[in-house]
């Protein structure tokens, strides 16, 4: 496997098995305005796990937080045996260097082409010939399909391009994290079908623990090993795909089924007595939707974090929907 | 005042920061390439008006008090003490510290600022340090070329068009001025070249809300530097006035 040839000229030993990352009881808030409190979740090492949530419930603040780009005012992040909130800013920049990540835009420099920032980490932090620098860029951008378009600077191409050479950037490192904020927002389906599929697969390839921030719930349905939903300044729910697809909470059942009926309104959470209203009203709540299937890697070799269809229910005692996994 | 400690407290980071490897040489001569472009020929324009005025002002003045021997003297130290540091500062703040914020400040709402952090660098160390750096050589040429400039366009306009005799401009000049009028000159204006670099990437990393936080980040750099380098302009003058001994008094 080509990705396993470790090209950051003898750091970080490939272990093969991605990183795990515990958050314990993180809080965080703009100077008066709070955005998200007591968040603990564990992102098992090797596992794509993916986070929803209504918009400005502060996703993105909590991939920065994750990245240490954004201090938190209480809690801890732990990656390896190190505590990310307590670094100091030197130590910060040696635990990003098992961080891949991938902004909602791509966030390429503005002033070099396509090549020249898929290059950027490998120059900046391996001592590699130029050649060889050529040999693994090539190869990213043939991953997310960019070859030929190398000598272009990121004004000239599209949203969806720039995305995709963002994340052949932030893959070059081989990083053991990745953490991916809406990857399909502006991307039309057929994309969003391609780029999941490029998550799974990578997950197979590298072992990366992965990260997924995403309105699309078709992606969180089908792509993670893990769902957690970030809702009213909490997290209302964290654990396995099957899980929160069978849960009848009504916040995840609302949000993951995209459906109007529930707790959450236009602007943030209704209040009682819309809620007392739906209630006496005798709206019925439909019933859930059968679980999908889980998106496979393309070569049709299983991935490491795979359990197989219905497995957590099963275990866990819950019939899951009419007509699910098939 | 917490913006001023956070300010403050960016540039101790960014001072540390100047004398850290790897140096940025590329990104520093880009830099001074493209704060040049932008702002000498600005400079130049403004400080050919502003020497000829000095000149024609003092011209007369002098006439008046029949000191004539003294106008050469007189208007070069104007333009080299005073109008020299005031043209660069204004040209800094203007033209060079509000293109560094809206290029900073574009890369902070594109996230490449915080791409960098996460690819390893400290954007402050790779982008604010060259700017800094250039925008201080920048300044202290700008005001070589602005007191050159000045003291030609009084030359101009005191011997050409009022009459004056040559001998007289350049012997009064050999009367008054010295040379730490233009080490002074120099010193100022690399003092405001660091402070508007400063001001200007504070502001450009700190930008937020989409480009329209670009814009009122550019504008809020240009009115502050412009307070600072006039506060600063008075500050030192002061103080040379204390520690330098003058001639003829
Ligand atoms: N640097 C900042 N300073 C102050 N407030 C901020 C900052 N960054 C984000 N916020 C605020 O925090 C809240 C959460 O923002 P965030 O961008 O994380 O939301 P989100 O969940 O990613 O939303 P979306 O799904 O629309 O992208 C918003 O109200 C936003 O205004
Ligand atoms: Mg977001």
């Amino acid at each position: 496997m080509k990705f396993f040839c470790n090209t950051t000229g003898g750091s970080p030993d490939y272990t093969g098995m991605g990183v795990e990352v515990r958050v314990n009881g993180l809080t965080k808030s703009f100077g008066q305005t709070p955005v998200w409190s007591e968040v603990s979740l564990t992102l098992p090492a090797g596992e794509i796990s993916v986070l929803l949530g209504p918009s400005g419930t502060g996703k993105s603040v909590f991939l920065k937080t994750l990245v240490g780009l954004l201090p938190p005012d209480r809690g801890e992040i732990w990656i390896e045996d190190r505590d990310l909130t307590k670094l100091k800013e030197r130590e910060l920049y040696e635990v990003r260097k098992l961080f891949g990540v991938l902004f909602q835009d791509g966030a390429l420099f503005g002033s070099m082409n396509i090549y020249d920032n898929v290059a950027f980490p490998l120059r900046e932090h391996t001592k590699l010939k130029e050649s060889q620098i050529k040999e693994i860029v090539s190869e990213k951008l043939d991953m997310v399909g960019l070859i030929g378009a190398e000598t272009k600077l990121p004004g000239e191409i599209s949203g969806g391009m720039r995305k995709r050479a963002g994340l052949a950037r932030a893959l070059v490192l081989n990083p053991q994290i990745v953490l991916f904020d809406e990857p399909d927002s502006g991307l039309d389906p057929v994309r969003t079908a391609y780029l999941n599929q490029l998550i799974v697969d990578l997950n197979q390839q590298l072992d990366a623990t992965i990260l997924i921030v995403t309105h699309d719930i078709n992606t969180a349905r089908t792509v993670p090993d893990n769902i957690g939903l970030i809702y009213h300044g909490h997290l209302a729910m964290f654990g396995p795909r099957e899980m929160l697809l069978s849960s009848e909470e009504p916040v995840v059942r609302q949000f993951l089924n995209a459906q109007r009926i529930g707790p959450i309104g236009m602007t943030e959470e209704k209040d009682a007595d819309e809620l007392a209203a739906e209630a006496a009203a005798g709206v019925d709540l439909p019933p859930l939707p059968a679980i999908p299937l889980q998106l496979r890697p393309s070569n049709g070799q299983p991935r490491r974090a795979e359990r197989a269809p219905g497995e957590w229910c099963r275990a866990n005692g819950i019939v899951p929907p009419w007509g699910s996994f098939q | 005042m917490r913006t001023v400690g956070e300010f403050l407290i960016f540039c101790g980071h960014a001072i540390r920061a100047c004398f850290k490897r790897p140096w940025q040489i590329r990104e520093f001569i880009d830099q001074a390439w493209f704060i040049s472009s932008v702002s000498i020929a600005p400079a130049a324009l403004v400080s050919i008006p502003f020497g000829a005025v000095i000149a024609l002002q003092l011209g007369s003045l002098v006439r008046q008090l029949g000191a004539q021997s003294f106008t050469g003297a007189a208007s070069v130290l104007a333009v080299v003490r005073e109008a020299g540091p005031i043209v660069t500062a204004l040209v800094i703040a203007g033209a060079g510290g509000s293109a560094i914020c809206a290029d900073l400040g574009a890369r902070k709402i594109r996230e490449e600022l915080d791409a960098m952090r996460v690819l390893g660098i400290d954007p402050i160390q790779r982008l604010v340090v060259p700017r800094v750096v250039a925008s201080m050589l920048v300044a202290v040429l700008l005001n070589g070329v602005v007191s050159v400039v000045g003291v030609a366009g009084g030359y101009f306009f005191n011997v050409v068009l009022q009459g004056g005799t040559p001998g007289a401009y350049l012997a009064s000049f050999q009367a008054l001025g010295q040379l730490p009028d233009l080490v002074s000159g120099e010193i100022k204006a690399m003092v405001f070249g660091l402070v508007a670099a400063l001001v200007a990437t504070y502001l450009g990393m700190n930008a937020k809300g989409g480009p329209k936080g670009v814009g009122d980040a550019v504008n809020q750099s240009v009115v502050i530097t412009f307070m600072l380098l006039f506060a600063l302009n008075f500050i030192m003058t002061a103080i040379y006035f204390q520690v330098i001994p003058q001639k003829g008094s």
